[in-house]
């Protein structure tokens, strides 16, 4: 753009101005930038759905309470599984930088595999309550817990989904531009996702479950 | 294969609905017809909508204002004439199933399809300009977000021909929203219209925030931005903050009514008032982020029009970062009723208090800002006048609402209908129509007809004060809203005077649209050759009316407030510094793109699936959406260059009306 012929970083007496005044920013930032006020978003989302668990976590209507349900071995794996896949994500960044696709590819293989081991543990949660009898229909709580907990799942179902486009976008079109911010922003949206399971693993399965 | 629908939706028997079906499924097939006979199709679809000038989307966003504006207003007259007619024994004309849709969709209307795309449509239109800069900072998702609002609008308008609307009020609080006590398709048609037109307004307000923080003309700081820049920051930041409470409320609603869960329901544990408490958690907000681009309009306005930079420029962005921090510590004194306790409702009624201060530190600036100066008396300063006196009005009976006691014996009247009337209409709707007269020849290169704007004022501001005055005095008199007939005959005499004030709004609203056939027709008269037909100030008033689709050939150097106003001072000290030509250097645009359109056909046909609750077409629905989605990310071209040649031709047409302008 022109901006930057413009842009000399000073004021009219050579005072220098403040960034704020340097022009457009990158293409690169302002992506990232729009990425990162989306995740804000989608975390305020979450947070309404926290305080209502927060309010109905006690509204269990005479059924089961977090702390007949919750098995805190599964958890601890579904978390252990989500945290590496960061770990891994982080590395594929790193393959991305270096701009190797084998090390890309198998950085995304490891991340997709955790992430997956964690959607089977969670449905298999979620099945084992059904089959118990304590379906989201059963109470106030078990509804605000299946959203809540379900809400990120669906997050980390479409992070797959994602995962995969980008890969064979990285396949089909190598390392240009476009294809560079887009998987910045998915690794932020992984990233938030681990930070909104650990508000889960706190408010649902830590202090839920001694009620 | 057809879910819940049958025959049985289409309102044969009830006369009302079946007239006004017809009459909107005539209009809407004489405007295709139209459109098809002439051949204007590929026109349509190539300049407009397939288009992600943020110009162009801005002004698409005001059209669907403007016919929301009717259709809403339409409901106003039924309700209107209701009232007045349904007194003692009368039943009226309107039976109350009919009578509950009507101002469920008027209120919902108005604030989602008219006054919500009005304030984008101007954000849109006006603020890259203003910045200094090429385009928003996501053109494509730009054009996503209007085709999704106007997906909203379109199924809002279905469920007038197939199905019914909600008869819950525009909030649909539970649990009569509940699928026990409302069991038909109208509160699904208002959750998914909202849902979808919602994911909308997030993205937009996304990419005008990241616009405004990360794409401004370099020179431009935070405090050299235009006044509407700063509003509409703080209005962004709120849809930011509150639009997701307002997906995930309806969210929870929806899987209240469609699977059975819990959260607002009477049984199961479940809490109706905690719905009242999320959705004004993102309501009270809403009303600022309405509210807040029309300060910045009123701003600009006032200043232009009396030759004189803002007065408190500096107060005036405090106020607005104030307002806009405490917009979301007060949504309790929508309930105060609730019962939360003295201690609660103390502190909610202070914090609404509070908010006084800020808005009344903008009223005196505006005041200052007029003091001394020159004013000149045009359509748009007449609007913001009109808004200085009535939102002022407004404002002083919300601070006594805002007083726990009163509230208790005003709640739900129609004291309180008056009120937020007072401040949507004097504040919201006179800002909007204030944008539209002031930003019009810059969209279109002429400027609007005086005469009738001045008219359309006169009308609304007088009508507003005959409809709504006595409101104020029949909810001192104990009358509640959503009435859809009444034993007290005392209070028809009042009725019949709102009545008298309602039509006189038509008569606004029809200068409105005599205005612009007039303007049109005489457009040669009107014409604006310079680019600059107030006098302006700000940036935008720098490039050519309308403003061609790179907005600016160079980037312009900000070199403080009010950038244009010292760019014009400097070439009138210099007039050999204006005739120097610049370099010139191409321009890279982003392309059309359909996504926006096919998505949004997508996310319609998913809504209605989803209403009628046909599931094969939910599916597809959403596979063409994300194969939509897919096609765009597969795309190698984003971008074209505009040639040298173009520019700079563009450019010197522009210079040479500019340079005899200054000269003159």
């Amino acid at each position: 753009m022109t901006a930057a012929a413009h842009a000399h970083g000073h004021g009219d007496h050579g005072v220098p101005l403040s960034t704020s005044a340097d022009g457009p920013a990158p293409k690169r930032i302002i992506v990232a930038y729009g990425f990162w006020i989306f995740l804000l978003s989608d975390i305020i989302m979450f947070s309404a759905l926290f305080a209502t668990y927060a309010v109905l976590s006690t509204a269990t209507n005479g059924g089961p309470t977090g702390r007949q349900l919750f098995d805190y071995r599964n958890v601890a794996i579904e978390t252990g599984a989500l945290l590496a896949s960061s770990f891994t994500c982080g590395m594929m960044a790193l393959a991305i930088e270096a701009e190797s696709r084998l090390w890309t590819y198998l950085g995304a293989a490891v991340t997709f595999a955790l992430g997956a081991i964690f959607l089977a543990l969670e449905l298999r949660e979620f099945a084992d309550m059904i089959a118990e009898g304590a379906t989201p229909q059963r109470s106030a709580f078990l509804s605000a817990f299946f959203t809540l907990v379900g809400c990120h799942g669906l997050h980390v179902s479409i992070g797959l989904l994602w995962l995969v486009v980008m890969m064979v976008q990285v396949w089909a079109k190598g390392f240009r531009d476009t294809i560079l911010r887009r998987l910045l922003c998915f690794s932020l949206f992984w990233h938030a996702l681990d930070i909104i399971w650990v508000a889960v693993f706190t408010i649902v399965y830590l202090m839920g479950g001694g009620r | 294969m057809l879910g819940k629908l049958t025959w049985d939706a289409i309102p044969f028997n009830e006369p009302i609905d079946l007239g006004a079906s017809l009459g909107m499924i005539i209009a809407v097939v004489f405007v295709l017809g139209l459109v098809t006979v002439k051949g204007w199709w590929p026109y349509l679809w190539r300049e407009w909508l397939t288009s992600v000038d943020h110009k162009r989307i801005g002004v698409m966003y005001c059209v669907l204002a403007l016919v929301m504006l009717l259709r809403g207003f339409a409901d106003a007259l039924l309700m209107r004439s209701q009232q007045a007619l349904a007194a003692g024994g009368a039943p009226g004309y309107l039976p109350p199933e009919h009578y509950d849709q009507i101002f469920s969709a008027h209120g919902t209307i108005m604030i989602f399809f008219m006054a919500m795309p009005f304030m984008i449509g101007l954000m849109n239109f006006a603020l890259p300009l203003q910045l200094g800069v090429r385009d928003v900072a996501f053109p494509t998702l730009n054009s996503v977000s209007l085709w999704l609002t106007a997906s909203g609008v379109l199924l809002t308008n279905v469920s007038l021909v197939i199905g019914e609307f909600a008869r819950t009020g525009w909030l649909a609080y539970p649990p009569l929203s509940e699928l026990r006590f409302s069991p038909g398709v109208g509160v699904d048609y208002y959750l998914w219209s909202l849902q979808i037109s919602g994911v909308g307004t997030l993205l937009s307000g996304i990419n005008l925030v990241t616009t405004i923080l990360k794409m401004r003309a370099p020179g431009m700081s935070y405090m050299r931005m235009p006044v509407f820049c700063w509003t509409s920051l703080a209005a962004n930041l709120l849809i930011v903050a509150a639009f997701p409470i307002l997906t995930a409320t309806f969210a929870m609603l929806l899987l209240d009514r469609y699977l059975g869960f819990h959260f607002f329901t009477t049984d199961g544990g479940g809490n109706p008032m905690m719905y009242i408490n999320l959705i004004w958690a993102w309501g009270h907000p809403e009303v600022y982020i309405l509210i807040l681009p029309a300060f910045g309009i009123f701003s600009e306005v006032i200043s232009t029009f009396s030759g004189k930079p803002l007065f408190g420029y500096r107060s005036m962005v405090a106020a607005t970062m104030a307002i806009c921090v405490l917009s979301f510590v007060v949504w309790l004194h929508h309930f105060f009723t609730m019962g939360a306790g003295a201690d609660v409702n103390g502190f909610f009624g202070v914090m609404t208090m509070i908010i006084a201060v800020p808005t009344g530190v903008k009223v005196y600036n505006w005041l200052f800002t007029m003091y001394g100066g020159r004013v000149r008396f045009t359509a748009a300063i007449h609007w913001s006048l009109g808004f200085m006196v009535t939102f002022v009005l407004g404002g002083m009976t919300g601070v006594l609402l805002a007083v726990p006691p009163a509230d208790f014996v005003l709640h739900n009247s129609l004291f309180l209908i008056a009120h937020f009337h007072n401040v949507i209409i004097g504040g919201v709707l006179f800002g909007a129509m204030a944008g539209y007269t002031y930003w019009f020849p810059k969209a279109f290169g002429f400027t609007l007809h005086e005469g009738w704007g001045k008219a359309s004022f006169w009308c609304w501001f007088v009508g507003f004060y005959v409809a709504f005055m006595p409101l104020y005095w029949l909810g001192l008199m104990g009358m509640t809203r959503r009435m859809q007939h009444y034993d007290n005959m005392a209070w028809q005499p009042f009725l019949l005077v709102a009545a008298a004030g309602a039509v006189l709004i038509l008569c606004g609203i029809a200068c409105t649209v005599i205005q612009l056939v007039v303007s049109i027709r005489d457009r040669a008269a009107h014409l604006d050759r310079t680019g600059d037909p107030w006098n302006g100030r700000t940036l935008e008033w720098s490039t050519a009316s309308p403003p061609p689709s790179w907005n600016f050939a160079l980037m312009p150097l900000v070199e403080g407030e009010d950038a244009y106003w010292y760019m014009k001072r400097r070439a009138a000290e210099h007039p050999a510094g204006h005739a120097v030509e610049p370099k010139y250097e191409a321009i890279e645009m982003p392309v059309n793109s359909a996504t926006g359109f096919i998505t949004s056909f997508f996310a319609v046909v998913t809504g209605f699936a989803l209403i009628w609750h046909i599931w094969w077409m939910v599916w597809l629905g959403l596979f063409g959406a994300f194969a939509t989605m897919l096609v765009l990310a597969w795309r190698d071209h984003d971008e074209m260059e505009i040639p040298v040649d173009e520019v700079a031709r563009m450019d010197r047409a522009h210079r040479g009306s500019q340079g005899a302008e200054i000269a003159r």
